[in-house]
């Protein structure tokens, strides 16, 4: 989050300006070691009033059963009754637990989120022209995704580049095509148990990865690479697309300011099913449980989500605003990537979360597929058997 | 009644050691402990409570943790290329800047930079010089005219290892290479004019003298090169993540990962306590070989 602070901080300074209440930020990077820290300060009862929860659901399921967090609905309900208006619901349904979720939590909503994001495709425009692709053209079908990239790297340059060396991209891309092929449910099941991985849905989704490393369509290297390494070779125009997040507009605009591009929703394998991709909230905030000044901190943090305040965000950082009505106001790459926020999905809103075990043996599965060191069969074996193995350890 | 004089030279010895005492007990001998209690336990690294699961974290480690050990054998081969290749540079460079030529000083400030260096830094440098496309190494390649060689090195699964440990080993040897040459320098020149003049040549001094003298400086070395590079951690960070699927993962980065993306804190505590068994393991051994060679 050190991006973002040099706008928070000057928020703060407005904040006390405004209303004579001093909010002190402390940010910290690389996210591990932030993640790392809160869970000491847990530990130690030393949390500060607000602070954001890195990880999966289960993780901020944890936090919430240990009484670390608070849960703000009540709060919410009495002092500010329109402030669902205020925010994307996507962004709120990550920081909700609903009745009958399956981590024994009270349903409400435990974070206010003050930016959002949403990871899709991106393309260099310039490099698509060249290929012969004019602006506006449709990308929508994978058939049409591999034509162009065979004529982009006939042009000399290369088609996809992403940091798949974060396996946590893997799976975001291949969860964008499983949902598309099979449909949320179907892949829903698979996480309960009920469909297997050697199900042959989920064997095309592997066998998308396959035609990826048989066709050079990757980079090479990308398979290695983090997502900063990866945002280099698509800012210096070396590869036309790239799979990423929106907080890539301000990567971007550090490296190559006069880069051409666009965000677009993955190719869709199966044309009678939409693509939905992940999206939701970027950064939130979630309230000690033990503080004193409750209401102080989410006094400061739903100001932190009124207009001002969010196009302020939105314009230093480029970041998605978690406000919809900050929108208009955006560039129109941030606007494009804005757009798909209301029908996307997050692992985070998920009724079902996959065992962790499986997630890495998905991933590094599709790692073996792209250096085709596996075929999607045996990869779809080896989870399938990590899953049973899985399953009879928490039966 | 104990007078001051003998409360002082009775009590006073322990008042002085007590601060270090109680601060190794605080952040060596609690933590060293606390692992072996979680180790045995489901805890998650956040919850308030734990269940208690016996040796059943063990007994997954050992039987169905492919990864883990896979792992293993990883930091075992880069610990045997460091052992052998990134030594031997180690001691032919200390070798040379025992003598006495032109400039010794430079050369032992240049061989030491790598270590100083912050292995993410190094990782990202390396992470450059091994571009697939741009890398200054395929560059060099194609001028010399060896294009057909160039690869993303960090990606290739047979090269990927191999590649993390040549900037281990680049980033290491400068410190075997100071401890090397500090027992180089202790030789007595007096034993080297004598050999001489009793007409040895180079190679049997080197192999009559100066080894069996270093023995105890080459095991010092290799203990440390062991303990160092089973430990490797930040330059694959830095580099592939222990990618590609698990060519280059190690002990350090299953155990982190366990921890903070699993969120299976006992069960990444019960792989540190088999990782540490290992690793005195296998220090005892290099213990018992050295009691051994220096009676020979």
């Amino acid at each position: 989050m050190s991006d973002r602070e040099p706008a928070l901080l000057e928020l703060a300074r407005r904040y006390e300006k405004q209303t004579g209440k001093k909010v002190r930020f402390e940010l910290f990077a690389p996210s591990d070691a932030y993640a790392q820290r809160i869970k000491a300060s847990a530990q130690t009862a030393t949390l500060p009033d607000a602070f954001g929860v890195l990880g999966e659901k289960r993780d901020f399921a944890s936090f919430i059963r240990a009484g670390h967090i608070a849960n703000l609905t009540n709060w919410l309900d009495t002092n500010e009754p329109f402030w669902r208006d205020r925010f994307f619901s996507r962004a709120l349904d990550v920081n909700t637990f609903e009745s009958g979720n399956g981590f024994e939590i009270e349903p409400g909503l435990y974070g206010i989120p003050i930016d959002a994001a949403s990871i899709q495709m991106v393309y260099n425009k310039r490099l698509l022209r060249e290929a012969g692709v004019p602006d506006g053209a449709s990308l929508d079908s994978w058939d049409e995704f591999r034509r162009v990239c065979a004529a982009v790297k006939a042009k000399g340059s290369s088609c996809l580049v992403c940091g798949f060396g974060e396996v946590w991209m893997i799976e975001a891309l291949a969860s964008n095509w499983a949902m598309n092929i099979m449909g949320q449910e179907k892949v829903f099941d698979t996480y309960r148990g009920l469909v297997p991985y050697t199900d042959p849905d989920w064997v095309r989704v592997l066998g998308l990865f396959k035609t990826i490393a048989d066709e050079g369509i990757l980079m090479e290297g990308s398979v290695t690479m983090a997502n900063k390494m990866a945002e280099q070779p698509f800012a210096n125009e070396r590869a036309a697309f790239t799979y990423n997040g929106s907080w890539c507009a301000n990567v971007f605009r550090g490296m190559n300011p006069d880069l051409e591009y666009a965000p677009m929703l993955p190719p869709r394998v199966n044309l009678d099913r939409p693509m939905t991709v992940w999206a939701g909230a970027g950064t939130s905030f979630v309230v000690n449980a033990r503080t004193p000044r409750l209401d102080q901190t989410l006094r400061f943090l739903l100001w932190l989500t009124e207009e001002p305040q969010q196009t302020f965000l939105a314009q230093q950082t480029l970041n998605l605003p978690v406000n919809p009505r900050v929108v208009p106001a955006l560039s129109p790459v941030l606007s494009a990537f804005a757009d798909d926020i209301e029908s996307s999905t997050h692992p985070n809103v998920y009724p079902v979360h996959e065992r962790a075990a499986v997630s890495e043996a998905f991933q590094k599965g599709i790692q073996s597929i792209l250096i085709g060191q596996q075929t999607p069969e045996q990869v779809a074996r080896d989870v399938q058997r990590v899953k049973e193995k899985e399953m009879g350890r928490t039966a | 009644m104990m007078s001051l004089e003998r409360f002082r030279s009775r009590i006073g010895p322990y008042l002085f050691v007590a601060p270090a005492l109680a601060f190794f007990a605080v952040f060596s001998a609690y933590p060293f402990f606390k692992v072996f209690q979680l180790s045995v336990t489901d805890w998650d690294g956040i919850s308030s409570g734990f269940r208690f699961v016996g040796l059943a974290n063990f007994a997954d480690i050992f039987t169905d943790n492919a990864p883990f050990w896979i792992s293993m054998r990883n930091a075992a081969f880069i610990t045997f290329l460091s052992l052998t290749v990134q030594n031997s540079v180690a001691l032919f460079l200390a070798l040379l800047c025992d003598r006495d030529i032109r400039g010794g000083h430079v050369y032992r400030v240049i061989f030491y930079l790598p270590p100083v260096l912050s292995g993410i830094v190094v990782g990202l440098i390396w992470n450059w010089i091994y571009d697939g496309q741009y890398g200054l190494l395929n560059h060099f390649l194609r001028w010399i005219e060896l294009g057909g060689w160039s690869r993303a090195w960090l990606s290739d699964p047979q090269l990927a290892l191999i590649s993390v440990s040549v900037i281990h080993m680049w980033k290491g040897f400068g410190w075997g290479f100071v401890i090397l040459l500090a027992g180089l320098q202790s030789i007595p020149r007096e034993l080297y004019e004598a050999a001489r003049s009793d007409g040895a040549n180079s190679w049997v001094i080197f192999t009559r003298i100066t080894l069996p003298i270093m023995i105890p400086v080459f095991i010092l070395v290799s203990i440390l090169t062991i303990l160092g590079s089973m430990q490797i951690f930040d330059i694959i960070m830095a580099t592939t993540g222990g990618g590609p699927w698990y060519h280059t993962e190690v002990p350090i980065t299953r155990i982190v990962q366990t921890m903070t993306v699993a969120s299976e804190f006992g069960y990444a505590c019960a792989m540190g306590v088999v990782f540490g068994l290992i690793l005195l393991a296998v220090s005892l051994v290099q213990i018992r070989v050295s009691k051994m060679m220096r009676q020979l």
